[in-house]
C-alpha cells in the first residue's frame, strides 16, 4: 500500500504543476491579444532598433560638448 | 546641366538656385524649415536611419481651422478627460522606419505631447498630449510642419468606434493550447499496454482531455457550428455542415466512451482538428492595414468646410450641416462637398478623384461646380446649390447596389464540391450501418459515428484557404491587393472585362507632348525650363521634365497669372508662357487640344500639344485578352478619342462615351442579367458603382496610400499590363486547389475503408487527421509558389 501511494501522488502533483503552467502561459497569451500586441505586429520590430540609435547620439552630443569644452 | 543634387529632406532634385545651408542642399524652403526644426531639437537621428526620408511640408494655413470646433474635435478624439487628450491620426507619408522615429519622438518638438505610438502597416500615430498646452489644431499644424501632415476626412467623423474583432485569434489560441496538452494526456494511450499504472491514471487523464476540448467544442468551433445552422436554413449544403457533423459527433462519441469506460475518445482528433481548420481561416485572411476596399467619397470629402455667415464672418463648419445657399469658402487646395455656382474667384477645378482626368477644368465666376472637385488656383467662394448627400456625384451611393453584398450571392468551389461531398458521405454511412446492424447490431453505431468522423473534410476544407491565402500574399507582393480569397475565385470565373478611360488606360502621370511651331534653340529651351521650373501647374511639371538636358538660368520678374500663365524675365529677353490669350497668339488651328503656346520676345514661337498618353502595354495586353474575354471601354468622356482608341485595340471591342456613373452600373448589370461574369477596370469615384455592380471590380491606382473607390482588388498602375497574367495565375490556382481536393479525397477513402470496417481507433484518426491537413497545406503552398514564378 505504501508502495502505491507514493508515486501516485507524485503523478497528480505533477499533473497538477504542468496544467498550472499551461494555464499560466494562456492566461499570459489571452491578456496579451487583449492589450493589442497582435494589432501591428511590425512597428514593434523597428522600433526596437532605435534605442541604440538614441544612445549613440547621446554619446556623439556628450563628445561634441567636451571638445567645445577643450577648445 | 548642372550639378543635380538631391534635396537633403525629401531626395527630390534639387537645381539651379538650390538652398544651402549647414553644407546641405535643399531643393526649397519647406524643406529647409523642416531640417532646422529637426537640428534645433535634438531630432537629426531622422536622417540617419534612411536617407532622403522627408516630404515638403504643404502650405496649410486654414487646413486645420475645423478642429477649433469642439463638436467636431469631440468626434475625432479617442479619449479626451482632464486636460488630456488621446487622438489617433492618419499620416499618408508615413513609409519608412525614420518616420516611426521621428513620430515617436514628437515630444522633443513641443513638451505638452506626452506620448507617441506610431502603427506602421496602418500608417497611423497616436499621440497623447496636453491639451492645455497644445489644442488639436496647433498639433495637427506641428506635424504639417514637418512634412507628415494629418489626413482627416468625413469618414473620420463616425459616431461609433468599430471596434477590432480579434475572435479569430483567441478561438486559434484556446485551440492550439488545448491541441498540444491533449497530445501529451492521450500519448500513453496510443500503445495500448495493459499496463498497471495506465489502467490507473486512465480515468483521470481522460477527464483531463474532456476539461481541455470542452472550451475547442463550445467556443473555438461555435463558428462552424453557426455557419452550418445559417447554411441549412437557407436550404445549402456548404462545406461547414459536414465539418460542424463531424466536431459534433467527434465530441458527443468521444464523451461516451470516456463515460462508459470504452475507450479514450477523439479529444486528440478533435482539438486538432479545430486547430487546423482555424489555422486555415487565419491564414486566409490577409488584411493590407493601409489599404481599405470599403471607401465610399466620405473618405475623401473633408470633415468640415468654411461658411461665410451673413455678417460675412468665416466659421469652419461640418458638411453634412451644409445647407441650400450656403456660401462656402474654398481655400487652394481643399475639396469643394457640394455642387455648387461660383461667385467669387477663378475657379481651376481638378476632378481626377471623380473622373480620372488630371486636366483641370477651367470655370467663371456664375458657372455650376460639381462636388467632388479639388480647387488648384487660390481661394474661391461658392454657394451651395444642393446638400452633400444629393449631390450629382454623392448620390449614385443611395443606388441599391451599395447595400448588396457580392460575398454572400457567389458560391465557391468548396461549397459545390462540399453538396455532393455530404450527400455521398451520408448515404455511405447509412448504408455501412445497415448492413452492420445486420451483421453484427453492436457495431452498427461504432461505424457510423466513425464515418462521419473521418469523412470530415478537413483537409478539403483546407485546400482552398490555403491556396487562395497564399496566392493573396503573392500578389500583394507583386502589387495586385486583392480584398478577399472569395475575390480570386471570382476573378478566376470572369469571362467580361470592362475598362473605364480616363485614368485607367490612359496614364495620370504621362502625357505625349508634340511641339508645333518655330523650332526653339538651346538657350531658349533653358530660358523656357527655367521659367516653367517656377509654376506648379500641372502642364508646367510635365513640359518642365519634358525638357530634359537643358541648363537652368536665373531669372527675374517671373509673375504668374493664375489660370493664364507665367511670364519671365532673363537678361533683355520676355518670355510668356500659357493660353493662347495670354500669349496673344491669333490664328490657332487646334483648339480642341489641350496646348501651351510659347512667346519669346515679341515673336510667337509656337506651342506644346499635350495628349493623353495610353498605358504601356495596353495594345498587348486587350489584344491577348480578346481570344478569351469579351472586352469593352465605357468613358464618361465625349467621343474625341474614338478613332484613336479604334486603331490601337482589337475590332471587338466595344467602346462606350458620354456614360454617366449610372449607366456604367446598368451597363454590367444588363452584362450579368445575360449570364456574363464581368470584371470591371476603373479607377476614380465615378466608377464606384460599376466596381461594386460587377463581380469582381478592381481599381487601378497611381499611388496606392492615396484613395480608391470601394473595390475587390487595387491594381498598381504600373502592373496594368500584368493584367492578363494575373488571371492566368488566378484560373492556375483554382487548378491547383481542386488537384488537393483530389488529394484529400483520397485520405478520406482510407479512413473511410477503416471506419467501414469498423476498425477506427483513436490512433488511426489522430494520424490521418493531421498527416491529411499537413500534406495539403505543403502541397497547395508548393503549388502556388510554382505558378507564381510567372509572374514577375
Amino acid at each position: 500500500m505504501y508502495n502505491n501511494s507514493i508515486p501516485m501522488s507524485v503523478i497528480y502533483l505533477l499533473l497538477t504543476i504542468s496544467i498550472v503552467i499551461a494555464v499560466f502561459f494562456f492566461v499570459v497569451f489571452i491578456l496579451s491579444v487583449k492589450s493589442g500586441q497582435f494589432d501591428d505586429t511590425y512597428t514593434p520590430s523597428v522600433r526596437m532598433l532605435f534605442d541604440d540609435e538614441l544612445v549613440k547620439e547621446k554619446d556623439q552630443i556628450q563628445k561634441t560638448t567636451s571638445k567645445n569644452k577643450e577648445e | 546641366m548642372t550639378d543635380v543634387s538631391a534635396c537633403f529632406h525629401c531626395g527630390d532634385p534639387c537645381e539651379a538656385d538650390a538652398i544651402v545651408f549647414d553644407e546641405k542642399n535643399f531643393c526649397c524652403n519647406g524643406c529647409k524649415i523642416v531640417f532646422e526644426i529637426f537640428s534645433e531639437n535634438d531630432l537629426s537621428g531622422y536622417y540617419d536611419l534612411q536617407n532622403f526620408p522627408g516630404a515638403s511640408p504643404k502650405e496649410m494655413e486654414g487646413k486645420y481651422d475645423f478642429l477649433d470646433n469642439t463638436a467636431i474635435a469631440e468626434k475625432l478624439l479617442e479619449f479626451n478627460d482632464g486636460g488630456t487628450q488621446i487622438i489617433t491620426l492618419y499620416i499618408p507619408h508615413i513609409h519608412c522606419s525614420s518616420c516611426i522615429w521621428v513620430l515617436e519622438n514628437l515630444n522633443k518638438l513641443d513638451r505638452n505631447i506626452k506620448a507617441s505610438q506610431v502603427d506602421f502597416p496602418k500608417k497611423t500615430v497616436r499621440v497623447t498630449f496636453n491639451s492645455e498646452g497644445i489644442s488639436l489644431k496647433q498639433l495637427a499644424c506641428l506635424m504639417g510642419k514637418i512634412g507628415y501632415a494629418p489626413y482627416i476626412s468625413l469618414d473620420d467623423f463616425q459616431t461609433e468606434k468599430i471596434k477590432k474583432d480579434r475572435s479569430i485569434i483567441y478561438k486559434l489560441g484556446i485551440a492550439g493550447f488545448a491541441f498540444g496538452n491533449v497530445m501529451f494526456l492521450s500519448f500513453p494511450e496510443y500503445f495500448e499496454v495493459n499496463e498497471f499504472w495506465l489502467d490507473q491514471y486512465k480515468t483521470t487523464f481522460r477527464w483531463l482531455m474532456f476539461a481541455f476540448s470542452l472550451p475547442v467544442f463550445f467556443y473555438s468551433a461555435s463558428g462552424y457550428f453557426i455557419a452550418a445552422f445559417k447554411g441549412l436554413r437557407a436550404n445549402i449544403l456548404n462545406i461547414d455542415v459536414p465539418l460542424a457533423l463531424g466536431i459534433l459527433v467527434l465530441f458527443v462519441r468521444s464523451t461516451v466512451e470516456i463515460i462508459f469506460d470504452i475507450g479514450s475518445g477523439f479529444f486528440d482528433s478533435l482539438t486538432g482538428l479545430v486547430f487546423f481548420l482555424l489555422l486555415g481561416k487565419y491564414f486566409q485572411q490577409k488584411t493590407y492595414g493601409f489599404l481599405s476596399f470599403e471607401r465610399d467619397y466620405k473618405s475623401y470629402f473633408p470633415i468640415a468646410v468654411t461658411r461665410i455667415n451673413k455678417n460675412g464672418r468665416e466659421e469652419a463648419v461640418q458638411v453634412n450641416e451644409i445647407k441650400k445657399a450656403d456660401r462656402l469658402l474654398i481655400r487652394n487646395d481643399e475639396l469643394i462637398p457640394v455642387d455648387a455656382i461660383l461667385l467669387k474667384g477663378k475657379a481651376r477645378i481638378d476632378y481626377s478623384f471623380v473622373t480620372g482626368e488630371i486636366e483641370p477644368v477651367e470655370k467663371e465666376s456664375g458657372e455650376k461646380i460639381f462636388a467632388g472637385g479639388k480647387q488648384v488656383s487660390g481661394s474661391i467662394e461658392v454657394e451651395t446649390l444642393k446638400p452633400v448627400s444629393q449631390s450629382y456625384l454623392t448620390q449614385l451611393w443611395s443606388n441599391q447596389v451599395f447595400d448588396s453584398n457580392k460575398e454572400n450571392s457567389f458560391t465557391s468551389l468548396t461549397n459545390t464540391i462540399s453538396k455532393y461531398f455530404t450527400i455521398s458521405i451520408l448515404s455511405i454511412a447509412a448504408s455501412a450501418t445497415t448492413y452492420w446492424l445486420f451483421v453484427q447490431p453492436a457495431l452498427a453505431m461504432n461505424v457510423f459515428t466513425a464515418i462521419l468522423i473521418i469523412a470530415c473534410p478537413c483537409a478539403l476544407a483546407m485546400s482552398a484557404p490555403f491556396a487562395l491565402g497564399n496566392m493573396l500574399r503573392i500578389f500583394g507582393k507583386l502589387k495586385f491587393y486583392v480584398k478577399n480569397d472569395q475575390a480570386i475565385e471570382r476573378l478566376a470565373k470572369a469571362d467580361t472585362l470592362i475598362f473605364d478611360k480616363t485614368g485607367t488606360i490612359t496614364a495620370n502621370n504621362k502625357s505625349l507632348v508634340t511641339y508645333e511651331g518655330i523650332t526653339l534653340n538651346k538657350a531658349e529651351k533653358s530660358l523656357l525650363k527655367s521659367t516653367l521650373r517656377t509654376s506648379g501647374h500641372p502642364l508646367s511639371r510635365i513640359l518642365y521634365t519634358h525638357l530634359n538636358g537643358c541648363e537652368l538660368v536665373k531669372l527675374s520678374d517671373v509673375e504668374e497669372v493664375v489660370g493664364q500663365g507665367i511670364q519671365a524675365k532673363f537678361n533683355d529677353q520676355n518670355i510668356k508662357i500659357g493660353s493662347a490669350s495670354f500669349v496673344n497668339a491669333r490664328n490657332i488651328q487646334n483648339n480642341l487640344q489641350t496646348a501651351v503656346h510659347i512667346r519669346l520676345n515679341e515673336e510667337y514661337k509656337g506651342s506644346f500639344l499635350f495628349q493623353n498618353e495610353y498605358r504601356e502595354g495596353l495594345s498587348e495586353l486587350f489584344k491577348e485578352l480578346a481570344p478569351e474575354y469579351q472586352l469593352a471601354i465605357l468613358s464618361g468622356d465625349n467621343n474625341g478619342e474614338a478613332a484613336n482608341l479604334k486603331k490601337i485595340l482589337p475590332l471587338k471591342t466595344s467602346v462606350l462615351f458620354q456614360q454617366t456613373p449610372e449607366e456604367k452600373l446598368n451597363y454590367i448589370r444588363q452584362l450579368q442579367q445575360e449570364g456574363h461574369r464581368v470584371v470591371m477596370v476603373g479607377d476614380g469615384l465615378n466608377d464606384a458603382g460599376a466596381l461594386k455592380q460587377s463581380d469582381v471590380g478592381i481599381a487601378i491606382s497611381e499611388n496606392v496610400n492615396v484613395f480608391s473607390p470601394a473595390c475587390d482588388a487595387i491594381l498598381e498602375a504600373g502592373k496594368f499590363k500584368e493584367l492578363h497574367n494575373y488571371i492566368k495565375v488566378a484560373k492556375g490556382t483554382m487548378t491547383v486547389i481542386k488537384m488537393s481536393i483530389a488529394i484529400s479525397f483520397l485520405y478520406n477513402i482510407v479512413g473511410l475503408y477503416f471506419a467501414v470496417t469498423g476498425q477506427l481507433s483513436p490512433v488511426v484518426a489522430a494520424i490521418l487527421m493531421p498527416l491529411s491537413s499537413i500534406s495539403v497545406v505543403i502541397f497547395t503552398t508548393l503549388m502556388t509558389n510554382i505558378l507564381s514564378r510567372k509572374l514577375n
